[in-house]
């Protein structure tokens, strides 16, 4: 670290306007906000881990019921939103690139293109949710899941009432999911603001870095959602 | 060391408090100080709120007859008792108020990583502060701060999604400290302030922060669940739906056991710089005192289920989270064994912070040794929900933490105010304090210990609990006045207090090292340590301004 007559030059020397006053220079600023992304991306794992314990609890207590369930989830839909949040980290990654390298278009396109993939899977999630309403398997007075037989067992029908578990963790694993997808598009379009009034330089572009941090997390929750809602006892 | 050192500045500088008036200056501030004070009068009032719920509940049990109120409104009492202090007063204490105020000052940091973001956490915690008196208010929770399922979920009849929602909300005011606590010491250290020079009050806080970013998402996840389990009826904790009850306590003792290390944490941190201040030692052991912090943090995920020895379930769980809860013991006995040592030959004054200090030695080490208690898992069937565990965890919340609070209170008031405290009536307060707290919260354990059961309101058919029960309510009378007394000097020090030097007790520390009140960027000039922390020895060397201050 230099000391203190150093860094009250560096002060003068560095007129960077994005410098808040209580940094002692650029890359003290961007360490500290980097930082404090990653830590409370850790406070998002701590918050899905409840779920995902939960999960997984339910999981190894109903095994086949949860199967059964499910096997009533259309895994089409669910592999297009997977396919489509995929796309959006790429488009993320770029986004970053282009603001590294003041790129200015591509970076305005690329938060665009990911802002548009994220709506495309919040309608596809909207679809899902549908489908599920009016297959009455939304938990609740409504709920009904009878006769339907397991995986593998043919004649052998689940529980609804555990059926009815795994829509609960259904419902609010990927609830929660969409409600963080909803924030980072809150995000975006700042960052997309923030990007057509040519503030992000390649020395400042911190939001655009720790903005796509949080996306890719969002994306990476979706990954593990993915097969554990969608994917277990899918054999023919 | 006491008030005769203190010099009086003749012309007031510049300084945090004078630099803005007006009520924006306050409520816009980004200012880690101006946060901090903002903090003290929100949990001040919110710890009076508490402690009146708490008056009630001792006067209840003043007679063994159910007479001053009824039943439903005894469990709302002490309902609102536990959340209003665990959420709103233990949790924010020390960390939303001194951590606040000396984070950034001891390492030599103009501020807090992000001041936007601490100014946030206040009006977060403002939220959830308001949402919990609307909550009170409007018919309060009868389930216990620790609204078990599915009592909470299916059949209480009260408030209980407001209280979560409010608990929850203020929750994200306590990560987004931690958050900040963490990223400005990774990030904002002084040149020269290495990891192994910082004060262990950093290292304290350090490990709360950790536990507060891990823990605290767990309980927020399960308030989601709660909610959603009364509004739309999910099933995920009601048994009739094959949800398990115990998997709620789970989740919940996951965040509300670490929850207790949020609070006596930042607790031994102020005692720990209270000590050496005021036996002029390095502290005994840096390196332990230091980890055995972050041992706690760890160790304290590990130990939840001691909350759960007789809810059902697997015994052999149970061995294993008792052996665990035996561990955690090791690095709490660590750090009295080093306060101790770093007492023996030292030059001790009694000043009050000290009285503070010494009051959290014993009671802390009370409480801690009772804990093992109930670890274990024979004696704890025995005394599971009784006042046994109440007083208990009182030992350590307001013996441990509050006398750390407090404590810290009297050592930082001068850099906090500018102005000296009366020493003579701090010295009686703690003193009051002290005895206060052991009259009523001693007879506790031999109730528990004799059979009583907590959250009961009408022990008719044992009238011969009544003896402790009458001692236990004269007790908390007297605790009241201890705690009133320090609101009373330390309002009326503002005004009338003698003005204090930068640095009154003669302290090692950055924080002592500017003016009191502090300048809003904390330093005049970027301060470049070339010092261990607790250097003591050299401070009160004679001629010590001459000595190189390197060892």
């Amino acid at each position: 670290m230099p000391d203190s007559t150093v860094v009250s030059l560096q002060h003068e020397e560095q007129h960077c306007p994005e410098l808040l006053h209580h940094f002692a220079d650029p890359q003290q600023q961007r360490d500290a906000s980097s930082l404090g992304m990653w830590v409370f991306l850790a406070t998002e794992v701590m918050f899905f881990g409840g779920l995902f314990c939960a999960y997984l609890i339910y999981r190894l207590k109903f095994f086949a019921d949860f199967g059964a369930a499910s096997k009533s989830i259309d895994a089409t839909l669910g592999a297009t939103n997977t396919a489509v949040l995929i796309c959006s980290s790429l488009t993320v990654v770029v986004a970053v690139w282009a603001a590294q390298t003041a790129r200015r278009t591509l970076l305005i396109g690329m938060l665009a293109v990911t802002m548009l993939l994220g709506f495309v899977f919040l309608g596809i999630k909207a679809v899902e949710y549908k489908d599920k309403f009016e297959e009455h398997h939304v938990p609740g007075a409504s709920f009904s899941f009878d006769r339907v037989p397991i995986p593998g067992h043919p004649d052998q029908y689940a529980n609804p009432q555990h059926a009815q578990l795994f829509f609960s963790l259904y419902f609010v694993m990927t609830g929660l999911h969409a409600l963080h997808m909803v924030v980072g598009l809150g995000i975006f379009s700042w960052l997309l603001y923030a990007a057509r009034k040519g503030r992000f330089t390649p020395e400042w572009h911190t939001p655009v870095e720790i903005g796509g941090l949080y996306w890719h997390f969002v994306d990476i929750i979706w990954i593990y959602l993915f097969p554990l809602l969608y994917l277990i006892d899918r054999h023919p | 060391m006491s008030m005769e050192i203190a010099i009086p500045q003749p012309v007031e500088r510049e300084n945090y408090l004078n630099k803005e008036y007006g009520v924006w200056s306050w409520l816009l501030t980004t200012d880690h100080k101006r946060i901090a004070l903002l903090y003290l009068i929100s949990i001040t009032f919110f710890f009076f709120i508490g402690g009146f719920f708490a008056l009630l509940i001792r006067l209840e049990l003043l007679t063994p007859a159910g007479d001053l109120v009824q039943a439903d409104t005894y469990n709302k009492l002490f309902t609102m008792h536990g959340m209003v202090m665990v959420f709103f007063f233990l949790i924010p204490s020390i960390p939303a108020v001194l951590g606040n105020f000396l984070v950034p000052m001891m390492i030599g940091a103009k501020d807090l990583a992000f001041p936007r973001i601490n100014l946030l956490s206040w009006y977060l915690y403002i939220i959830g502060g308001v949402m919990m008196l609307h909550c009170m208010l409007t018919g309060g929770v009868d389930t216990g701060w620790t609204f078990y399922a599915p009592f909470s979920t299916n059949y209480s009849n009260t408030k209980i999604v407001e209280a979560g929602l409010a608990i929850f909300v203020a929750g994200f005011s306590s990560i987004l400290t931690g958050l900040n606590f963490v990223v400005t010491i990774h990030r904002m250290r002084a040149p020269g302030l290495t990891w192994s020079r910082l004060p262990l009050f950093i290292w304290a806080h350090y490990a709360t922060s950790i536990i507060q970013l891990l823990g605290t998402p767990v309980i927020a996840v399960t308030i989601v669940l709660v909610a959603c389990e009364r509004a739309l009826h999910l099933g995920i904790f009601d048994p009739r739906l094959g949800g398990d009850p115990l998997l709620f306590q789970h989740l919940f003792w996951f965040y509300s056991h670490p929850a207790v290390y949020i609070m006596i944490l930042p607790s031994m941190g102020v005692v720990t710089e209270i000590i050496a201040c005021f036996s002029r030692k390095r502290i005994f052991g840096y390196s332990f005192v230091a980890f055995s912090s972050i041992a706690i943090a760890v160790f304290g995920f590990l130990v939840w289920a001691h909350h759960m020895f007789v809810a059902g379930m697997s015994v052999y769980a149970a061995l294993v989270f008792s052996l665990l809860s035996y561990a955690v013991a090791v690095p709490s006995a660590i750090k009295v064994f080093n306060w101790t040592a770093t007492l023996y030959k030292g030059s001790i004054h009694y000043d009050a912070p000290m009285l503070y200090a010494f009051g959290f030695l014993g009671l802390f080490t009370m409480g801690g040794l009772t804990g093992l208690f109930l670890a274990a898992l024979g004696i704890d069937v025995h005394v599971t929900d009784t006042y046994f565990v109440v007083a208990h965890f009182h030992y350590i919340m307001v013996g441990g933490a509050v006398m750390g609070y407090l404590g810290g209170m009297h050592f930082w008031w001068p850099k906090i105010s500018g102005r000296l405290y009366p020493e003579g009536w701090a010295r009686l307060a703690a003193l009051i304090v002290f005895i206060g707290f052991n009259l009523t919260f001693f007879p506790q354990f031999l109730l528990g210990y004799m059979g009583m059961p907590r959250r009961y309101y009408d022990y008719s058919h044992m009238p011969e609990f009544q003896v402790l029960n009458v001692l236990s309510t004269a007790g908390a009378t007297v605790l009241g006045v201890g705690y009133l007394l320090p609101m009373v000097y330390f309002l009326w020090s503002m005004r009338y207090g003698k003005p204090a030097s930068d640095n009154p007790w003669n302290a090692a520390g950055l924080e002592w090292k500017t003016a009191s009140p502090p300048p809003t960027f904390n330093f005049d000039e970027e301060p470049v340590v070339t010092w261990e922390a607790y250097n003591y020895e050299e401070l009160d060397a004679p001629h010590s301004e001459e000595v190189p201050v390197a060892r």
